[in-house]
């Protein structure tokens, strides 16, 4: 056991929804489902328009070895295969689904045979299920790693974000599936030591864990103190069994892998039913939402839509979130469909949205203090004014995870995430040209020498 | 559908800005206030009220004259203009006290480019020039309750004069002579206790700083509870050593910060010319505070060295 853990900020827990067991939302009319709801090479269309579908049936396959495949999440008729912008600022093939309303399952979908670790990870593959905590990294490249370097597995049931808590209420009603999940790593990846880290905000959580847990010695339970960012990954290992990723790193290099426990429940209905991930689970909460809850909603629908099925808003949303106020994402339009890693919608009054004045930093220190990773966000900030690149290599701002402490705590209310963001791009282009340059100088010089 | 709005993350703030915690310190300085008005009476208040408007005022015009914008509502120069007020004697001339203020703000504040640029504490070189420039008037005490000039604690100790010295008592709630907000130390860790419980400052700096002073003069032999009460100590330990723009902001980079305050000020009470050393050394130290940020970086949590 370590001696400290890694610090945070205290973030208000804001948690409403936990008592709101998630409930099916009318099918919306139509769907829109991006080729892009992971990391890595986009999925390839394989539907035209015209073409009927059923929910299950494949419409976008994997290209490439990190790539996901994606499912039609309502029946009905293809209607446009089009391009479609991204929040990230990409553009991506969409399709988009007229839904017929009936819901009907598309026929061929047999439950997977799983017997060894090979067909267990052609099953996760298959299930289309990434990273379902944000990330939305292919489970499956994870887990396709050589089951002796991984010495312990995580699932993360922490969600330290606020507002959020669609995890909760898959640990709460699907822990026979996370269960299940668990004992598939152990049983086909020959994982030793499982452990599921829950924040200590979850009572009732933890106690269903650990009734589950009793009697085995594999899996242990361990409630961690509701400190922001708990749940973020290099944050979560270091904490739990005390190990530091390197930089450049992955979990695995530290014989760690971490899996969100929503990703792990979709996986072993996947393996259970043969219904790939269709639908997700949403909390939809924030200060212009009229009854906040947890909703199942298929993946593509508008988010207009899912509002719309929680009473719609009780004043004007002045910003709408793709999961939680920390790390969420501003989306532009209502318009916009809920993705694989959609665990939360939030949309905030007018008064939740202001984008408050920045004044000058007061060196208070407290960007310093609260960063998990022991990053200095002031000094960046300088830095990056200065347009000194070295300074950010130095300063490690390849590190940051922004998670948003340095911005929460900040007095002077600096935009030290957005600084961060753009300071990394400025640190990657400085380190493409020195290797460049490095490059071209030995080019030169084998050049000279051939000459001699 | 009106537009939304897009911004990066996070959607929250903490409640905290720089104006709330300017005024927390504010708030922290009252009891002092109140005690220098009981001791030395409402002359206290004039001194005071002088110092927080001329500081205001030269922030506001010195912002006004080179078109920079308009920070008095950061309550900045409030906190300045007071913690100048508690360091001087209660019958300094007015005009000293403005020229003080003045400078504090515009010679140490702005000209290096106002909140967070400056690089020592305002208030304590300000109180350092006027020590300098006016030494008789800056160095007049009145004695509590009476019209009388006396001197304080520490010069009574520097002149050997042991039997004319206060109670550890009269210590503790302030009623001896020095500058308005120095004497009483009950109303000083009243406001300490404050700015802890409202997270403006750690107990680093405070607890090195005394720490280091009291575990010192013991060893020299002097009366370390004495010593810790005497002078501006408590004020600027609280107060003064915590400023966050001239003095380290890492737990280790306070506590070597303190201990180099404490180290000082012990420093010059005993060998030194002036009776006094707590100003000096928290000066010093400020110039030594970009040297020990550099020392005590944090260590970024699985960086690779380049």
């Amino acid at each position: 056991m370590q001696l400290s853990k890694l610090r945070g900020v205290r973030v208000p827990h804001r948690k409403n929804t936990a008592d709101s067991a998630a409930k099916r939302l009318k099918t919306p009319s139509a769907v829109t489902i991006p080729m892009v709801m992971h990391i890595g090479a986009p999925a390839k269309p394989v539907v035209s328009p015209g073409d009927n579908v059923k929910v299950g049936q494949l419409i976008g396959e994997a290209s490439g070895a990190v790539s996901s495949p994606v499912y039609a999440s309502v029946s009905g008729t293809v209607k446009r295969v089009e391009p479609f912008l991204l929040s990230s600022g990409q553009f991506s093939q969409a399709v988009v689904i007229e839904s017929d309303g009936k819901q009907e399952l598309f026929e061929e979908l047999p439950p997977p045979e799983v017997s060894d670790r090979q067909s267990f990870l052609d099953a996760v593959r298959k299930s289309g299920v990434v990273g379902l905590g944000g990330a939305g990294f292919p489970t499956a490249v994870k887990l396709d790693v050589d089951p002796n370097r991984i010495e312990a597995i995580i699932i993360n049931g922490a969600e330290c974000e606020p507002y959020i808590t669609s995890d909760t209420r898959t640990m709460l009603d699907e822990s026979d599936k996370i269960w299940a999940g668990i004992e598939m790593l152990q049983k086909y990846l020959g994982v030793k030591r499982v452990i599921v880290a829950i924040e200590d905000n979850k009572k009732s959580c933890i106690e269903k864990f650990e009734n589950l847990a009793k009697g085995t010695s594999s899996v242990e339970v361990m409630a961690l103190p509701s400190m922001y960012p708990q749940g973020g990954e290099k944050v979560l290992i270091y904490n739990t069994v005390g190990r530091i990723v390197p930089e450049g790193g992955l979990p695995i290099d530290v014989g760690v892998i971490v899996l969100n426990c929503t990703t792990l429940a979709c996986i072993a209905r996947y393996i259970a039913s043969g219904v790939p991930l269709v639908e997700k689970c949403v909390t939809v909460d924030g200060s212009a939402v009229k009854e906040p809850k947890n909703v199942i909603v298929p993946i593509g629908t508008p988010l207009k839509e899912v509002f719309e099925g929680c009473g719609g808003f009780k004043s004007e949303p002045k910003k709408v979130i793709y999961g939680g106020p920390m790390m969420g994402i501003a989306v532009p339009d209502l318009d916009a469909p809920v993705l694989k890693n959609t665990n939360a919608l939030l949309a905030l009054d007018e008064k939740d949205a202001v984008i408050p004045k920045t004044t000058a930093c007061i060196k208070c220190g407290r960007c310093v203090n609260s960063c998990p990773l022991g990053l200095m966000p002031a000094s960046i900030e300088t830095a990056f004014e200065l347009k000194k690149p070295e300074q950010l290599e130095e300063l490690k701002v390849n590190l940051c995870m922004e998670c948003g402490c340095c911005s929460f705590v900040c007095p002077a209310r600096r935009p030290l995430v957005q600084v961060n963001k753009l300071a990394k791009t400025m640190l990657r282009n400085y380190q493409q040209a020195k290797k460049a340059e490095e490059e071209k100088n030995k080019a030169k010089a084998e050049k000279g020498a051939a000459k001699i | 559908m009106n537009k939304l709005l897009v911004s990066v993350s996070p959607h929250i703030r903490q409640g905290d800005t720089t104006a709330t915690i300017m005024r927390d310190v504010l708030i922290a300085l009252v009891p002092a206030l109140v005690a220098s008005v009981i001791f030395f009476g409402a002359r206290a208040l004039l001194v005071a009220a002088v110092t927080i408007a001329v500081c205001v005022l030269s922030e506001w015009g010195f912002e006004k004259i080179t078109g920079r914008e308009n920070t008095i509502y950061d309550l900045s120069a409030a906190v300045t203009g007071l913690l100048l007020a508690l360091n001087l004697p209660v019958d300094i001339p007015i005009w000293q006290a403005i020229f003080g203020s003045a400078a504090a703000i515009i010679m140490v504040k702005q000209l290096f480019g106002g909140i967070g640029k400056n690089f020592a504490n305002p208030a304590i070189t300000a109180r350092v020039i006027m020590l300098i420039a006016f030494a008789g008037p800056m160095t007049t005490w009145r004695a509590v309750g009476d019209a009388v000039s006396s001197a304080t604690p520490l010069a009574l100790i520097k002149a050997g004069d042991i039997s004319s010295l206060p109670s550890l008592m009269q210590m503790f709630i302030g009623q001896r002579s020095g500058s308005l907000g120095e004497t009483s130390a009950l109303a000083l860790l009243l406001g300490g206790a404050y700015l802890l419980y409202r997270k403006v400052i750690t107990w680093h700096t405070p607890v090195a700083f005394i720490g280091t002073v009291f575990v010192f003069t013991a060893l020299l032999g002097e009366q370390p509870v004495y010593q810790i009460m005497s002078g501006g100590l408590i004020l600027g330990a609280f107060f003064m050593a915590t400023d966050y723009s001239t003095t380290p902001s890492t737990p280790l980079g306070q506590i070597i910060f303190g201990i180099g305050c404490g180290l000082i000020t012990v420093l010059i009470r005993v060998w030194g010319n002036y009776p006094e050393g707590v100003s000096f050394s928290i000066l010093l130290m400020n110039i030594l505070t970009p040297y020990i940020s550099k020392l005590t970086k944090r260590k970024p949590i699985g960086g690779v060295k380049a």
